[in-house]
């Protein structure tokens, strides 16, 4: 039995550092995967904040205004200004023309019923 | 086979002959230790070789680990991931929606070892042809005379370095360096006021903050632990380009020499734009001027809106009625002393051009037609003590506390002695003089409700709580006064269909160097406040040597230079700010029903 058991620790022992081995490698593996990720995710930060600072540039008002200025023309735009403010209820809305409402046959009578009824009541 | 101890045969023979059979035992004990002896010995001293070998493996083991671990660069272990790299050195700056004022850029500074250059006299040539700045022949000497290291540009540009690179000198090498990019280029320059490189290294340099916002926030701008969220402003990109295209033109129209011009938030204290013309690009900040005969406020560089401390004239009058009526000594319709010119020991007090607006006027009618004289009777009744108490808690004897490093140095300037003839002077804004800031400030306190409202350029997140300087209903009778001066008064050029605008002008003669004012040069400001029903926003403009000449006579009250400018601003700006107008009603002629 002893000699089994022997065996048995010295086999795990092997396997375990094996194990741990393996382990080892394949985290560092992992840790260098990550640091050329971060690498990346910073260059790419890098370029989206060339990006940011581009569209910045870009519409920069006194460029807009200068394009505003020059496509005149085609696209008429003018600062904004008070009159082009209105209120809500200064707005009149057209009434809709709503056809005369035609009753049934016979609704208008049973109406008619109800209503003496309820003088005579 | 194991020889006994005691063999009988020998035992007996022993005793026969009468000698001790002890010492037969114990000879043949000794025999046999002898024999163990010599069986255990060389497994001793296998074991004990083996011991040895073991403890010199652990010793040499230990030696060559020392002599690794003196040998080799330190590395810390690691144990877990590395965090996110530090996005940028220096955080951004933003406006109040987020739009980028201020930003970073990676670039490259161009240094060189000259002990490395292949041909230092054609290098030298190439690079002034591609940095036309430089001079060829100083560079050629600098890359000769035996030095071993040299910085040739701060900062490259993408095609300058390809450029470079195409000289292809091993001796001409380039470092990263982050730099910083203002996308706008000149817009709300007075604010970012600009940066420069501190330490500077091959690897990176450090970017510091030179003026403006940049230099009075530049810990937290620099903390790494926030450099990830950028700094927001209380300034509006859009407002803030208005301001200055209206402000740049007034300026051109009027032939003015400079000026400046505020709006900021009544509630919350906030400035959404700052103006000051002429303006700079903070990319490329001039030099300041360092001439005997230069005065400070003839460079760009300076921020009249905070810097400039002037005697910002009738703008003024407002305070001495609104702290009359406080202290309840008169009612928007009490009438006062308006009889000009008013004697005071050798003084004079005089109105514009000589008139006369009395002998009696209501203080509204002093406010609406800018009576000096009604104004110095309002202040005499007030008392000095008084007088410098209330102006007091309205700003204007500390600098602004507006976060820009040039804020503390522009500290007002105030008489020492204050007799009764400064009060009188004082009350229609001449004698002490302050920036357009605190006038901002004072009026904002008056627009509030009373309250005081401290001017900041960081965006606030709700209404600011000050201390109250005024009750509520002089506050609101301020204002009343202050729109009767354009719808009957001084600022009538000042009216903005549906806006409501409410404003005081004042007009100061500049003072000369050598004493006693100019005849024909002044300072010209309007201080206005819009919708009057509920004040929103203040705007100041202030315009230096301002002259209308559109007419046979130039012009050069404020009624006629800063009011119209700030009211074109007013129109533009409103409704950026998302100030319904007040609109009449459409009548219902105008709109029909469509056919279908």
């Amino acid at each position: 039995m002893r000699p089994v058991l022997y065996v048995f620790t010295f086999l795990s022992v092997i396997a375990l550092g094996f194990w741990a081995y393996r382990e080892n490698y394949a985290t560092q593996e992992v840790l260098r995967e990550v640091r050329v990720l971060q690498r990346e995710i910073a260059g790419l930060r890098e370029g989206l904040s060339v990006q940011k600072a581009e569209w910045a540039w870009l519409n920069r008002p006194d460029r807009l205004r200068d394009l505003v200025s020059l496509n005149f023309e085609r696209v008429p735009l003018m600062p904004m200004e008070p009159g082009q403010f209105g209120a809500t209820a200064s707005v009149v809305y057209p009434v809709p023309e709503v056809p005369a409402i035609e009753l049934p046959e016979g609704v208008g009578a049973v109406e008619t019923t109800s209503a003496t009824e309820e003088e005579g009541l | 086979m194991r020889t006994p101890l005691r063999p009988l045969a020998r035992i007996l023979d022993a005793r026969q002959k009468g000698e001790n059979p002890d010492l037969i035992e114990r000879e043949n004990l000794a025999r046999r230790h002898d024999a163990m002896r010599e069986k255990s010995q060389p497994r001793a001293s296998a074991r004990l070789g083996l011991l040895a070998l073991a403890f010199g493996c652990a010793y040499l083991t230990i030696g060559v680990r020392m002599g690794h671990l003196a040998a080799s660069e330190p590395v810390e272990p690691v144990a877990s991931a590395p965090g996110a790299e530090i996005v940028a050195q220096r955080a951004d700056i933003t406006d109040r929606n987020g739009r980028i004022l201020a930003t970073n850029m990676t670039t490259s500074a161009l240094y060189a070892h000259p002990k490395e250059m292949v041909d230092p006299k054609g290098s030298a040539r190439k690079l002034a042809v591609i940095f036309p700045d430089l001079n060829a022949e100083d560079l050629e000497k600098r890359f000769t005379d035996g030095r071993r290291f040299l910085w040739v540009r701060k900062v490259l540009s993408p095609e300058q370095m390809q450029a470079v690179h195409e000289i292809g000198d091993p001796g001409l090498l380039f470092g990263p360096r982050e730099m910083r990019l203002y996308p706008n280029g000149s817009l709300a320059a007075h604010v970012l006021g600009g940066y420069s490189f501190g330490a500077e290294g091959v690897h990176s340099a450090e970017v510091i903050g030179t003026a403006g916002i940049e230099k009075a926030m530049d810990a937290r701008l620099r903390d790494p632990a926030q450099a990830g969220q950028p700094l927001e402003l209380s300034l509006d990109l859009t407002v803030q380009a208005t301001v200055e295209e209206v402000l740049s033109a007034g300026i051109t129209m009027l032939n003015a020499r400079g000026g400046a011009a505020i709006v900021m938030d009544v509630r919350t204290g906030e400035i959404i734009a700052l103006a000051s013309a002429p303006t700079f690009d903070p990319n490329n900040r001039p030099v300041p001027l360092v001439g005997k005969d230069d005065e400070a406020s003839d460079s760009p560089l300076f921020n009249r809106a905070v810097q400039g401390v002037y005697e910002l004239g009738s703008a003024f009058k407002i305070f001495a009625a609104a702290q009359a009526m406080e202290l309840g000594l008169v009612s928007p319709d009490t009438m006062v002393n308006a009889n000009a010119p008013m004697t005071w020991g050798k003084y004079r007090i005089k109105e514009f051009e000589g008139k006369n607006y009395g002998p009696m006027l209501s203080v509204r009618g002093v406010i609406e037609k800018s009576s000096n004289v009604g104004t110095a009777n309002i202040a005499l009744m007030i008392g000095p003590q008084r007088q410098q108490a209330f102006l007091k808690s309205l700003g204007f004897f500390e600098p602004t506390p507006l976060e820009l490093i040039e804020a503390p140095g522009a500290r007002p300037l105030i008489p020492k002695r204050w007799p009764e003839i400064v009060t009188i002077t004082t009350s229609y804004g001449h004698g002490m003089s302050a920036s357009p800031m605190h006038l901002a400030a004072a009026y904002a306190s008056i627009a509030n409700g009373g309250i005081y409202v401290k001017p900041t350029l960081l965006k606030q997140n709700g209404p600011a709580s000050g201390v109250r300087v005024m009750s509520e209903k002089v506050a609101k009778d301020s204002v009343a006064m202050l729109r009767s001066v354009v719808t009957d008064g001084t600022a009538s050029l000042g009216e903005v269909k549906g806006y409501e605008v409410a404003g005081k002008t004042g007009t100061a003669d500049k003072p000369k160097k050598s004493g006693g004012y100019y005849k024909d040069k002044v300072i010209n400001t309007f201080a206005a406040t819009f919708p009057a029903s509920s004040p929103r926003y203040v705007v100041i403009v202030t315009l230096d040597e301002p002259a209308d000449t559109s007419g046979p006579k130039p012009l050069r009250t404020a009624g006629w230079t800063s009011v119209p400018v700030t009211a074109e601003m007013i129109r533009r700006i409103a409704p950026l700010l998302d100030v319904r107008p007040i609109v009449e009603p459409v009548t219902g002629a105008a709109l029909t029903a469509a056919a279908n």
